[in-house]
């Protein structure tokens, strides 16, 4: 008896605690919600995330907050943990749309966390725009492959990726034969190297080796000794800028020197730290070039760099860039009004970001956008050329 | 033919990454039959210990190896006494759980601290050798060297010093022993410095062959010291190493020569047959138990 | 023993309950979604029990079973069964990844003849890594991209109704005939051997009801997620799941309740901590450990859940200690 008074009591608290909680926004603010990994298996995405978006809100704050229909707002940031779970995923969107009441929602960033969030904002009919994820189905109704309403990214998808990095490697490093390494538990990875792959063969060129690995390992050396095995004129690395280095690193001392190429996974500084002299010449495409900035993208990395310490990563750039969407969608619905700011976010003729000039297409909420190649060159990142659709 | 050779030079260093793990590993777990979840991030640690020692202090190799396997083994013992010795009567798997706990209190506490994955500066010299179209490299070659040297000197330890004996003592009987005059805390904690620290030991040597590190990176580790332990023969430290090697050999053998993406099958399977045919691990024997 | 049809009339006013709260919205969809949570992890955990706590053995593959009864019941809804009568047929899909569970739970019995102990736990260890790796290679079911295409199925009503079915059932076996081999299984296998206790069939039995309750919960959970991939399902799930069981109290299905609503709801509640949550959490079940080491509930079960007989056995063993020990003190 005396447990069941307990396990009640305890039921009823956790109940109340958290059936109280926000009202609606006050008088002038607006609330934007934040779903991000900031544990999990991706801490560091999470932490740009994070980054990103509290710099995003503190310059529209401190510039008197947003005019929207003629009066001032200021914006309350709302960030949940997602744990890199799917399931807390589901729960932190709901949370915030249903409990602290945002208008909007950024995040989450990678295209398995962002999948099940996007299904929470559809049906509640909240805009969610994910800065990061670059699988086509975030976007797509499930049942029926239309584009779903709600749903928007700041970045473009893998199919054009993995294009433009075979195109790349076949026009401008005349490769024949191409030879990938890819996670293949991780659907980010799995899916580059797939476009990639159809593009490249598709185009006359043979996949001489398409080697995988499982998330978490750090020995590549019988992977890589078959691809040496199979000798390709370019290697293929759509991997995180964690793994890559210990890629190169042990495919040099296996005495492989062909060049290698990758994805926008590879677009941190952090990558240069981690990989030294080993990563030096080498191509990637991403959606941004730090050194060939436009005057928007200068100032926000500028600011960035004062504020934290280092140039932004691709996952910052576009979540200050879909804050930047979100935003304009905000002024020109003239309302805090789930609905209108949907409208006008589908309508924004061109939007200049940090990664680039963007315009959704009619009816979907992809961006129809360009993609950078970059050259590691000198421990920089220097830009080689771009990429358009 | 050079194929094979440079597979199986691969499958020996990895071999040996694991079978330094699970030296420290079955320490713990042979001595007070506890299976150490939190072993793979107290290796996390150690690796980020070192990343201190080598960025923040700047210090040589040695200098780090002994500080991080210092470290560690504190960081170990204090762990034993704050977590695992209030459960020392209560059911075993109580004190697996609280480890699982105290694992994960460390890989987040570490997350909270630092998110992003860190470079360890190079602290060996890695020269890579070439013969006849098969790479070796130096630090390959030391972590070798050095996982068996450990191995023989644990070996000794257990077997020819009085504190092995009483370490062996333990794992045969714990609640005999104090009543025998040997101090039972003061062994234990000696089991799980020594093991832990070998731990620590492991995780600089990883961070060396593997220079990226991330407050994660224990978590599958842990998991595949407590396979290569069982697989080699719960409590035996022989069967520990071979064990490694074993799993190791495994990994590399079977994406080498099938196509990787069925490596993690492949593998598991290999290692449910083997025990469905050594159901006690390969150098393990069954305990005799009392009806 | 007076009160026990307050449990049936509790259940009644649950069931209504979960029909009347998301139709006229009594709590918001954040609650109803965690509490749709809390009721698959509850059927996690009392499957888990059944192996880990009831039969003392340590099974590490649990999220697998899941994985299992995910896939097949995602798959049943989407690609097999006409899209119209997906909700109607609902039932039939979670029951029949229920069944795929149970026969790869039924594999798995068998190493557990011979295997015990932690070899037993690298036998579900690498159960466990085959089936995400055997998913991950299927590009029919996405692979690591991931299955999708569920439509929100999952209905507090539903959810309600395999939670109360799935403690029942297991409520029932293990107050059983059966159940008692379970025990004895867990106390010394052997001398059960001895005593003519069929220990393979039941530990077939065990395996094969706790990993069709595991499959069970994986058919929800694919279908309030709309979005499975193997990744979900990893040893961090299975994990998640063991200390959800030890936490609430292994051999006891009030803990496994009680387990896995705490564990769930206190995630929820601790979110504003950010970052820091995933480090006071394992704090508190650390301590929790040290101070509960069989858990919160331990040993002990609900009064309802115990059958009449078995509390009136333990009653007139009390009273008989007592006599004895007063006849003790009386007659020195």
């Amino acid at each position: 008896m005396k447990t069941l008074k307990l396990f009640s009591l305890l039921v009823v608290v956790t109940m109340i605690a958290t059936a109280c909680g926000g009202g609606a926004g006050g008088p002038s603010t607006v609330k934007v919600g934040v779903v991000a990994e900031l544990t999990g298996d991706i801490p560091a995405v999470g932490a740009s995330c994070k980054n990103a978006s509290e710099m995003a809100v503190k310059e529209v704050n401190d510039a008197g907050g947003l005019d929207i229909g003629g009066k001032k707002y200021k914006v309350e940031l709302f960030i949940e943990d997602n744990a890199g779970k799917a399931d807390q995923s589901a729960s932190a969107a709901q949370k915030l749309i249903t409990q602290q009441n945002v208008v909007a929602i950024i995040g989450p960033n990678a295209s398995r966390y962002a999948i099940p969030a996007s299904e929470i904002a559809e049906s509640s009919k909240v805009v969610l725009i994910t800065p990061w994820s670059t699988n086509p189905k975030t976007t797509l109704d499930a049942k029926t492959n239309a584009p779903k309403k709600y749903v928007f990214r700041a970045c473009f998808i893998d199919p054009f990726q993995g294009r433009v990095v075979a195109k790349f490697a076949m026009d401008n490093l005349k490769a024949k034969k191409a030879a990938v390494l890819y996670d293949v538990a991780s659907d980010y990875n799995k899916g580059i190297a797939e476009f990639f792959k159809t593009t490249f063969e598709g185009a006359g060129g043979q996949v001489v080796a398409f080697e995988t690995y499982t998330t978490n390992d750090k020995d590549f050396s019988a992977q890589l000794t078959k691809i040496k095995q199979a000798a390709p004129d370019v290697i293929f690395l759509p991997n995180y800028y964690s793994e890559v280095p210990l890629q190169v690193q042990q495919a040099h001392r296996l005495g492989i020197n062909v060049p290698f190429i990758g994805s926008d996974s590879w677009g941190s500084d952090e990558l240069i730290k981690l990989c030294g002299a080993d990563c030096e010449g080498y191509y990637f495409s991403t959606h941004y070039a730090a050194d060939n900035a436009t005057p928007v993208a200068k100032k926000m990395i500028d600011a960035y760099k004062a504020k934290y310490g280092t140039t932004p990563d691709d996952v910052a750039a576009l979540t200050y860039d879909a804050f930047g969407l979100l935003w304009t969608a905000l002024k020109s619905a003239g309302k805090v009004d789930r609905q209108a700011v949907r409208d006008a976010l589908a309508k924004i003729p061109k939007y200049e970001g940090v990664t680039g000039t963007m315009q959704f297409q009619e009816g979907s909420g992809d961006p129809i956008k360009s993609a950078v190649i970059l050259q590691i060159k000198g421990g920089k990142f220097v830009w080689f050329a771009n990429a358009n659709p | 033919m050079t194929y094979f050779l440079q597979q199986a030079l691969n499958a020996l260093q990895l071999g040996s990454i694991y079978a330094l793990i699970a030296l420290g590993y079955t320490m713990v777990y042979g001595i007070l039959t506890m299976i150490n979840f939190a072993h793979g991030d107290l290796f996390m640690v150690g690796a980020f210990f070192c990343f201190l020692a080598a960025t923040v202090l700047k210090l040589p190799f040695v200098p780090t190896l002994l500080i991080s396997m210092a470290g560690v083994a504190l960081l170990g013992v204090t762990i034993e006494r704050l977590a695992y010795k209030p459960l020392r009567q209560a059911p075993r798997v109580s004190a697996i759980i609280t480890a699982l706990g105290v694992g994960i209190f460390l890989e987040n506490f570490t997350l909270a601290l630092n998110p992003y994955p860190q470079h360890i500066p190079t602290l060996i010299a890695n020269t890579t050798f070439t013969l006849g179209g098969v790479s070796i490299s130096s630090l390959q070659i030391i972590i070798v060297v050095l996982s068996i040297a450990l191995m023989i000197l644990l070996d000794l330890i257990v077997r020819r010093t009085m504190v092995g004996m009483a370490m062996r003592a333990i794992s045969w009987d714990k609640t005999v022993v104090p009543l025998m005059g040997v101090p039972l805390n003061l062994v234990i904690s000696m089991t799980f410095a020594i093991g832990t620290s070998l731990g620590g030991a492991a995780g600089v040597m990883y961070g060396l062959a593997y220079p990226v590190i991330d407050p994660y990176m224990g978590i599958i580790i842990g998991w595949k010291a407590f396979i290569s332990a069982v697989v080699g023969g719960i409590g035996n430290i022989r069967g520990a190493m071979i064990g490694g090697f074993i799993l190791g050999a495994v990994e590399i053998m079977v994406a080498a020569f099938f196509p990787s993406t069925y490596r993690d099958f492949v593998a598991f399977t290999l290692l449910l047959i083997l025990l469905i045919f050594r159901p006690y691990g390969i150098l393990g024997k069954p305990r005799p138990q009392k009806v | 023993m007076a009160r026990r049809w307050i449990l049936p009339v509790l259940l009644a006013v649950g069931f209504l309950l979960s029909f009347a709260i998301p139709q006229f919205g009594l709590l918001d969809l954040y609650v109803q979604l965690i509490i749709m949570y809390v009721g698959i992890n509850i059927i996690l955990t009392t499957s888990l029990n059944l192996i880990n706590g009831y039969m003392g053995e340590f099974s590490v593959g649990h999220a697998g079973f899941m994985a299992v009864g995910a896939y097949v019941a995602s798959i049943l809804t989407v690609s097999v069964f006409p899209s119209n009568l997906a909700a109607w047929l609902f039932p039939v899909a979670i029951v029949l990844g229920g069944v795929a569970a149970g026969l790869v739970g039924l594999v798995v019995a068998f190493p557990s003849f011979k295997t015990r102990g932690d070899y037993l736990a690298i036998v579900t260890l690498a159960f466990l890594m085959i089936v995400k790796s055997v998913i991950e290679n299927i590009d029919a079911v996405g692979g690591p991209r991931g299955f999708l295409g569920m439509e929100k199925l999952t209905t507090l009503p539903w959810v309600f109704f395999w939670t109360v079915l799935s403690v029942w059932v297991i409520r029932n076996l293990v107050y059983s005939n059966f159940g008692r081999g379970v025990f004895s299984i867990r106390e010394d296998e052997i001398a059960s051997d001895l005593m003519s206790v069929n220990t393979q069939q039941v530990k077939v039995i065990a395996f094969v009801t706790s990993s069709f309750f595991a499959g069970v919960a994986g058919g929800l959970f694919a279908h309030v997620l709309q979005f499975i991939n193997p990744r979900v399902f990893d040893i961090i799930k299975s994990t998640d799941i063991l200390i959800m069981v030890y936490l609430g109290g292994i051999g006891s299905l009030a803990g496994s309740i009680l387990g896995g609503t705490i564990y769930t709801v206190l995630l929820e509640v601790l979110r504003p901590l950010g970052v820091w949550r995933m480090v006071l959490m394992p704090l508190v079940l650390v301590l929790l450990m040290i101070y509960r080491p069989r858990g919160i509930m331990g040993l002990r079960e609900f009064r309802w859940f115990v059958p009449v007989r078995d509390l009136l056995a333990s009653q007139l063993w009390r009273q008989a200690k007592q006599k004895e020990v007063g006849d003790a003190s009386s007659a020195s």
